[in-house]
């Protein structure tokens, strides 16, 4: 986006952090139902067809006889996913849909996250092309390539976590029992007690949902905004002799983030994957 | 990080992905892994109970051969004894049929023995009387004097 008449550099990323949506400009209330991210959910769905295409090319060729690479990757997954399931919901029943559940969500987040590893301006300027040959104002082609750097995406599924908690909770306790707990845990059963239990109960809820998406959606706005601020230094390349250091700096900086970011997008795909079955495992305990 | 409906659409996502799994991907990989654990422990297995047959074949064939050669060390010592006895047999019919031959010829002998002698008397009778016949120069009649005679071959005797 750094051509000569361009925008500046605060332009060039309150662009790139603005969404795609059914309203056509930037979001400006901080909520806002009436507002879909089409990118978030383009990129979403995208990355979870090809997430379920994978695991059910592997699930199809799957045999007891020697595995292939592809066969024999995703069964080392699927293996770890399962020890872990297996080590914290201790339900066999519940784990035949909390397992591949935390599957699914590993490989998705996964490969979400891993769009932050492709050029930072490739598919949006692919995108400004066409939005610009379709008659539009490429100005306005906003597009954000990483779901999971879309609060509504990390929420989203965290919510999904904590509806799964609601329903786990009602099932192994029954109804009656989980609203008991609500009321006199952790503290004890006393009248004066309900009240604080039920308070602590909520904010308990409250906070593993929230945390739960935003640590994921946190880790990776940063990731974006840095790979962003580093593409500012390589668009500082002007022929002098400081735009030339900061284009070093660019190839530098570059290297050395993304292949840090192939840590942390595997380890908060594995992190949100565990605290989902975490979560779960806890909605089978009573307190 | 606005908050908009893209929320509710990422939630469905999210439950029709894991359902999805649940169904079609997650049995499957399953099985097979349970069924190729199944089978390289009952490979495992094949291979432990090849080796403990393979080790009491060897001890069995061991023991046989020892059999063998014990069964076969009977039998020649069986073979050698019998042999013996033949031998022996051998001898003592052959040491019977000597002494008979030898008796029946030593009879045949005393048989021989005692005809010469008959014949061997008879015939000095004969020269007797033919020398008495000389001397007396006259004819004896043998049947006159047949008494005489046979006293005579009894003297002889």
């Amino acid at each position: 986006m750094a051509t000569a008449n361009g925008p500046t550099a605060s332009e060039y990323i309150v662009h790139h952090l603005t969404h795609l949506n059914t309203s056509g400009h930037k979001q400006e209330a901080i909520v806002d139902w009436s507002v879909v991210n089409l990118d978030t959910l383009f990129w979403s769905l995208a990355l979870g067809l090809l997430t379920v295409f994978l695991l059910a090319r592997a699930a199809r060729r799957a045999t007891p006889g020697v595995p292939g690479r592809f066969q024999a990757a995703v069964e080392f997954v699927v293996e770890m996913v399962a020890d872990q399931a297996k080590g914290i919901v201790h339900s066999a029943e519940s784990r035949r849909f909390v397992a591949p559940l935390a599957l699914t969500v590993f490989v998705w987040i996964f490969l979400m996250n891993a769009m932050d590893l492709l050029p930072l301006d490739l598919l949006p300027r692919i995108w400004e092309g066409i939005y610009a040959a379709a008659g539009n104002d490429p100005h306005h082609a906003y597009l954000r390539i990483v779901p999971t750097a879309d609060l509504n995406a990390t929420l989203g599924m965290s919510i999904g976590v904590l509806l799964l908690c609601f329903y786990y909770n009602i099932k192994i306790k029954g109804l009656g029992g989980w609203v008991h707990e609500l009321f006199t845990a952790p503290f004890g059963s006393h009248p004066l007690l309900y009240p604080v239990n039920f308070l602590m109960q909520m904010i308990e809820f409250a906070a593993k949902t929230i945390s739960h998406g935003m640590r994921l959606f946190g880790n990776m706005y940063a990731g974006e905004l840095l790979f962003m601020l580093i593409a500012l230094m390589g668009a500082a390349w002007a022929g002098t002799a400081t735009g030339a250091f900061l284009w070093i700096g660019h190839v530098i900086a570059g290297a050395a983030w993304a292949i840090f970011h192939i840590l942390i997008i595997t380890l908060q795909a594995f992190i949100f994957m565990m605290l989902t079955l975490v979560y779960i495992g806890q909605a089978h305990e009573g307190h | 990080m606005n908050l908009n409906a893209t929320l509710f659409a990422q939630l469905a996502v999210f439950f029709v992905l894991a359902w999805f799994t649940m169904k079609f991907v997650w049995p499957p990989i399953m099985k097979a892994l349970d069924e190729r654990a199944k089978k390289i422990a009952d490979g495992l297995a094949a291979a432990d109970k090849a080796k403990t047959d393979l080790a009491n074949a060897e001890k069995k064939v061991v023991e046989e051969m020892r059999k063998a050669r014990e069964s076969a060390a009977e039998l020649r010592a069986n073979a050698e004894r019998q042999a013996a006895q033949l031998l022996d047999e051998a001898r003592q019919e052959a040491a019977k049929i000597v002494a008979q031959a030898r008796e029946a010829a030593e009879q045949e002998a005393a048989v021989a023995a005692q005809r010469a002698k008959e014949a061997l008397r008879e015939q000095v009778a004969l020269l007797a009387v033919a020398g008495a016949e000389r001397i007396l120069r006259r004819e004896i009649n043998a049947r006159v004097h047949a008494e005489l005679l046979a006293n005579l071959k009894q003297e002889l005797k």
